[in-house]
């Protein structure tokens, strides 16, 4: 049985990922940018399902409600404003091609070397992981160690992230923030 | 006027389930997953897609924006203040240990309440971004 699930583990990995890869091309391929905000949609939604699948439920929720809602809906209202048809570059197609060659062959030497998936002596799981998973419950009685890491004992840094996203929110309204009065015509 | 029919009855029955489940992610972030971010995010969503189909203005009313503009602030207040009142309670900044006798009753009440900072101030800032877009449309 558990064979059997481990199987079924590894085939939905694969069937994400090589439907990540033509997701990701028909983003690129498309001419109407509609049609490649929706792309970038459904790409969202395998991302969370990927996710899930790597038994990382909190990053699911968030990029489902996020990378596949938010941002498209962001995305969908930025078109109503440019317009939806792609501009024809005007640029020569020589030196952005060196650059995607170049960060290609980085990530693949990079990729190299990182350690294997799950592996035990990743140097994530040697750190200080170990004294989390051993002491969260019995020094903050929560569970679910995302959370007591996220907000007790790592408790500066979600502040830091909270002031990040309020500042976001601030330069937004700044840029594009004058409402029109409520009511008014 | 019948225009969006489908999409304004499955939003009536849709969108009390996703309130609904934006506060239980909210509470019960401590033994499942989830938390203040996901709560935020997944209640702005239901709060947009009603826009989608019951239009801007209606929602303008219920959520004002002015309304949010402040409730961003006062969710990144509500994080800081309980950092400084651990400090006050002879605490190290954001050492929720300090408030009570009990630890770990006072370490789950000090992440439910940062939890809820971080809830307010990421729904205010999505539905502030939102109208900031979504107001800026009309007008064009």
């Amino acid at each position: 049985m558990m064979a059997f699930l481990a199987d079924i583990n590894a085939v939905a990995n694969l069937a994400i990922l090589a439907l990540l890869v033509v997701t990701a091309i028909a983003v690129v391929r498309s001419v109407n940018l509609i049609n490649a905000t929706i792309f970038m949609g459904i790409f969202g939604m395998l991302m969370a399902c990927e996710y899930l699948i790597l038994a990382a439920p909190d990053v699911a929720i968030t990029e489902a409600a996020v990378g596949a809602g938010f941002s498209t809906v962001l995305l969908l209202m930025a078109l109503f404003m440019v317009g939806e048809k792609e501009k024809k570059s005007s640029g020569g197609k020589v030196f952005p091609f060196i650059i995607i060659c170049a960060a290609t062959v980085m990530l693949v030497y990079a990729g190299g070397q990182m350690p294997m998936f799950g592996a035990s002596d990743a140097p994530s799981q040697g750190h200080i992981a170990a004294y989390y998973l051993e002491h969260s419950e019995g020094e903050t009685g929560i569970p679910n160690v995302v959370t007591s890491i996220l907000a007790s004992y790592r408790g500066y840094d979600t502040l830091g992230e909270t002031l990040v996203i309020f500042t976001a929110g601030i330069v937004v309204l700044m840029l594009l923030g004058r409402f029109k009065k409520e009511g008014a015509k | 006027m019948n225009e969006n029919i489908v999409l304004k009855s499955v939003l009536k029955l849709l969108l009390p389930v996703v309130i609904l489940f934006a506060f239980y992610i909210q509470v019960g972030g401590e033994t499942s997953p989830g938390g203040g971010f996901q709560s935020g995010v997944i209640l702005a969503s239901g709060l947009i897609a009603y826009s989608f189909a019951y239009g801007i203005e209606k929602l303008q009313k219920i959520v004002k924006p002015q309304l949010v503009r402040v409730a961003s602030v006062c969710g990144v207040a509500v994080y800081a203040i309980t950092g400084v009142a651990a400090v006050m309670m002879d605490g190290h900044f954001l050492d929720y240990s300090a408030f009570m006798v009990d630890k770990i009753v006072a370490q789950k009440s000090g992440v439910m309440i940062v939890e809820a900072g971080v809830g307010i101030t990421v729904f205010a800032v999505i539905m502030s971004i939102f109208y900031s877009f979504a107001l800026r449309v009309e007008d064009a």
